[in-house]
């Protein structure tokens, strides 16, 4: 590390409640370089860039350890005024604009150019007026600096989604003494030319001198434009590396690297998977779900199989299941053993025996006022008309045999709970987890689609619940979707894992494939490209 | 026994409490003023009675997702426009009478429903503002309404001018108190004594358990769940825009039946402004009994409706006889339920029930 180093984070750590996020984490950054930092979800970028920003949930949580150094003075940056005054400007992924306004006053917002008036001598500077042209004529400059031939008065509202990107950059750059600029996965809500373009400007700045530190989930972009990256993994810093020095493969592989642990043990395998025993098929399937898009994918699950479904957040996996559950709008078709689903229709899914445990704990998958008895058995109550007696033409809660049941599965999942009748909201995370897994449970599906199992559990109950999922498969011969961003855990369990990138089905990969190939796949990258690595 | 004091208060809550403690002061006060506690219990009692199937209403609305129900107004007009029809009918007997003012006001009030339930759907967020807006202007267009029907019945109709309905309409002739005599008793000296409406606290307790069996259904198990937690329920195939419809409609019906009861005990119909505020009345007493703006039981309705009508019935006398010719006791009324009401909404979480 050289002394010319604008920016300097040595030996950082950070713990958020017992659990570490970063360990020892080192990035240095010189003037007018673009710095890529890559990393998984989850990998500590956003930690670390909360650090550099100074922002308030570090404090509020303790603090961190290691050191910033500022162009070779060390620092304390505790709020993002302070960063703000060493020069440090972020672009934000969801862009902090007012439609209403023009170009200018979203450039020079809170930083407005004014002048005294009589007014304002005796009520203070409040009451200044604007100098309206003195602002337009700084806008014009940042945005001429960025390569905008956009005029500086039109109002943001409306104006193509590229372009307000291109607007956040230049409020950045019109600050006096910007040096080194963060930009948050810019280019993900991007098109291709406006992506490219971006990349452009970004060199542009650069070129000036000011330091860019460039997150990104996307290879092909890091390659093209950076001139070092910092790999971080499960928030240990794992390399530094010349782009020169260093290919799309190796940083895929340093990205995943890690060898697959097994979570479960190994069982008895006797399952004959068929390729014409198809549980589960999706053709051009798309799901409206903000976020997590899904732009048409083909898959077909086999009947008995433990199937993964993974990539990064926001790529599209999560809607893969929501679709089928009928929660958002999906097109294209899903047929189960043969019978098509109607997507439109809420809880076909369901009466054609898919059960699934939403992502969504504590949003979708419970009612956290209602006691684990209710959660278990609604479901079943209202499709199969389970736990209910007839009298006439009225369906009256059983409550006796939903007790008997829940009683049941308490037991079978080893729900830790006070009893049948505890309220949902007082359960741990992981307890949590095997309600909603007992409920899909009681609706006896043929297809049980479990997404992000694993999210916000303990160890313990993890194990528990991917053993319970692995023994359901193997001695009903359930079949299971599993949806999760561990990658780890997709591994040591699922026999195919289809990895979704920018909404669409990249590669279905086998579990003992390369860490290489998964990061590639993960990264959006297609198999063409390896084959030319 | 110190678990036990701390859970039956945790259970109680702190406004419920202060709220008994209120009734309790007021019945002890009662009685260094000579008031007769026989007297004041047994017009608390009718009061719960009559008042208890309004409330009723509540339960429904709440847990489908609607929150406070303050549009009950509309089954209140559809309750007063069926007893005025059945009047218009001229039937004698006061059985058969009650009954076919109940089966028109039903029906009415469920087209009615299902139509407040549609437009309810369309407002998710901001239902308790919209209803209560529903329910005042429901009031003035029926102001029109009861100008207009061309009755003939003389029980009905202003005697001058012999067009538009009285403010105040006479029940002895058709199902005034019926509910009330209905094995009904007193407790001790027969002028002065305890008075008991058994037929009325037997319907209440009735249609309690009807809405209680409700609420135990296939159905009322789907609405509770589409009430709490929207996406949950359509994780399990619920629609919810269906189940918050059935829901209102579920607590229009109760209204309108809740009136007939309250008229009857009264003996009265009255038309026109008086049932203005009314769904208000309502809305504090199931959440003096502890109900929620998400979240309504039975038990709250039967606790909240006596303690309101009960401290009602009790601070009237008891404060008259403080302070004669004062309207204090109608001020404490305004008081506590708007203050309840007040509570309450405080303790509201905007936005639920978006789907």
């Amino acid at each position: 590390m050289e002394a010319h180093d604008i920016l300097r984070m040595e030996n950082i750590s950070k713990e958020y409640f017992g659990t570490r996020v970063l360990k020892n984490v080192h990035l240095s950054v010189r003037p007018g370089e673009i710095h890529a930092l890559m990393g998984e979800n989850g990998a500590g970028k956003s930690t670390l860039m909360n650090i550099l920003f100074g922002m308030p949930v570090i404090h509020n949580t303790g603090g961190f350890e290691g050191k910033i150094e500022i162009s070779g003075q060390s620092v304390t940056i505790d709020s993002p005024n302070k960063a703000m005054d060493f020069g440090i400007g972020m672009v934000h992924q969801e862009f902090m604009l007012i439609p209403g306004f023009t170009i200018t006053e979203n450039i020079k917002v809170g930083r407005e150019i004014s002048y005294p008036t009589v007014v304002s001598r005796i009520f203070g500077r409040q009451l200044e007026t604007l100098d309206h042209k003195q602002m337009a004529k700084d806008a014009r400059k940042a945005l001429s600096d960025i390569g905008l031939s956009i005029e500086e008065y039109v109002k943001v509202a409306g104006l193509p989604i590229g372009y307000m990107q291109f607007i956040e950059i230049a409020r950045e750059i019109d600050k006096a003494g910007i040096r080194l600029m963060v930009f948050d996965e810019p280019t993900a809500v991007l098109t291709e030319s406006e992506a490219d373009r971006l990349l452009e400007i970004m060199r542009l700045i650069a070129s000036k001198g000011i330091a860019i530190i460039f997150i990104t989930h996307r290879l092909d972009e890091v390659m093209a434009v950076a001139d070092r990256v910092t790999v971080l993994r499960d928030g240990e810093f794992v390399a530094t590396k010349e782009t020169k020095d260093t290919n799309v493969v190796e940083l895929a592989k340093l990205m995943i690297g890690r060898k697959v642990e097994k979570l479960v043990e190994d069982t008895a395998d006797t399952r004959i998977l068929s390729d014409d025993d198809i549980a589960l098929s999706l053709r051009d399937f798309e799901v409206d779900m903000a976020g997590e898009a899904v732009k048409g994918i083909d898959l077909d699950v086999r009947h008995g199989e433990i199937f993964g479904i993974g990539g990064l957040a926001g790529q599209g996996k999560i809607g893969i299941p929501n679709g089928i559950m009928g929660l958002y709008p999906a097109r294209g078709t899903a047929a189960a053993f043969g019978q098509p689903l109607l997507l439109d229709k809420l809880g076909n899914a369901l009466s054609n025996h898919i059960a699934c445990v939403s992502e969504d704990r504590r949003g979708v998958g419970l009612l956290l006022g209602e006691s684990i008895e209710h959660n278990i058995v609604f479901s079943a109550i209202q499709i199969r008309n389970d736990f209910v007696t007839k009298i006439g033409p009225v369906r009256l809660y059983d409550q006796p045999a939903a007790r008997k049941h829940t009683q049941k599965m308490i037991e079978l999942l080893d729900i830790r709970c006070t009893g049948p009748s505890q309220l949902a909201s007082a359960l741990s995370g992981g307890n949590q987890q095997k309600v909603c897994l007992a409920r899909a449970l009681t609706m006896q599906p043929k297809i049980l689609i479990v997404s992000e199992p694993t999210r916000g559990i303990d160890i313990g109950a993890k194990k528990l619940v991917l053993e319970h999922l692995v023994k359901l498969n193997r001695e009903q011969g359930m079949t299971i979707i599993m949806v999760s961003s561990e990658l780890v855990e997709l591994r040591s369990l699922c026999d195919r894992i289809a990895i979704i990138s920018d909404g669409k089905l990249n590669r279905i990969m086998k579990p003992d494939d390369s860490d290489a190939d998964f990061g590639l796949a993960m990264a959006g990258v297609r198999k063409a490209v390896t084959e030319d690595a | 026994m110190r678990e036990k004091i701390k859970y039956a208060y945790e259970q109680l809550g702190l406004p419920r409490l202060i709220i008994i403690s209120f009734f309790l002061f007021l019945l002890i006060s009662a009685i260094p003023l000579q008031l007769s506690i026989a007297n004041l219990l047994g017009n608390a009692i009718r009061r719960w009675g009559m008042y208890g199937v309004l409330v009723l209403a509540m339960v429904p609305a709440v847990q489908c997702g609607i929150g406070l129900n303050f549009g009950i107004s509309l089954g209140i007009v559809a309750g007063l426009l069926s007893a005025t029809i059945t009047i218009e009918m001229g039937i004698a007997n006061p059985w058969i009478s009650i009954l076919v003012a109940i089966l028109i006001g039903a029906a009415l009030s469920s087209v009615i429903g299902v139509g407040y339930g549609a437009l309810l759907n369309r407002v998710k967020g901001s239902e308790m503002t919209v209803s209560t807006y529903v329910g005042f202007s429901v009031i003035a267009l029926m102001n029109i309404v009861w100008l207009s029907v061309p009755f003939k019945n003389g029980e009905l109709i202003w005697p001058i001018g012999g067009q538009g309905m009285r403010n105040t309409i006479n029940l002895a002739s058709s199902f005034g108190g019926v509910l009330n005599d209905f094995l009904s008793f007193t407790i001790g000296d027969p002028a002065n004594g305890l008075f008991v409406p058994t037929g009325l606290l037997l319907f209440f307790l009735f249609m309690c358990t009807v809405v209680w069996l409700f609420m135990r259904s296939k159905t009322g198990v789907a609405m509770s769940a589409a009430g709490a937690n929207p996406m949950f329920a359509r994780a399990s195939g619920v629609n919810v825009n269906r189940m918050r419809i059935l829901g209102t409609t579920v607590s229009t019906v109760l209204a309108a039946i809740g009136i007939l009861t309250y008229t009857q005990s009264y003996g009265f119909l009255q038309l026109y402004n008086a049932p203005l505020m009314m769904g208000f009345h309502c809305v504090a007493a199931v959440l003096i009994g502890g109900a929620s703006v998400s979240r309504a039981k039975i038990s709250h309705v039967i606790i909240g409706t006596f303690l309101f009508q009960g401290i009602l019935a009790v601070a009237l006398p008891v404060i008259n006889s403080v302070m004669p010719e004062s309207n204090l006791p109608d001020v404490i009324r305004i008081i506590i339920s708007n203050g309840i009401i007040l509570y309450a909404l405080s303790k509201t979480k905007e936005g639920k029930g978006n789907v």
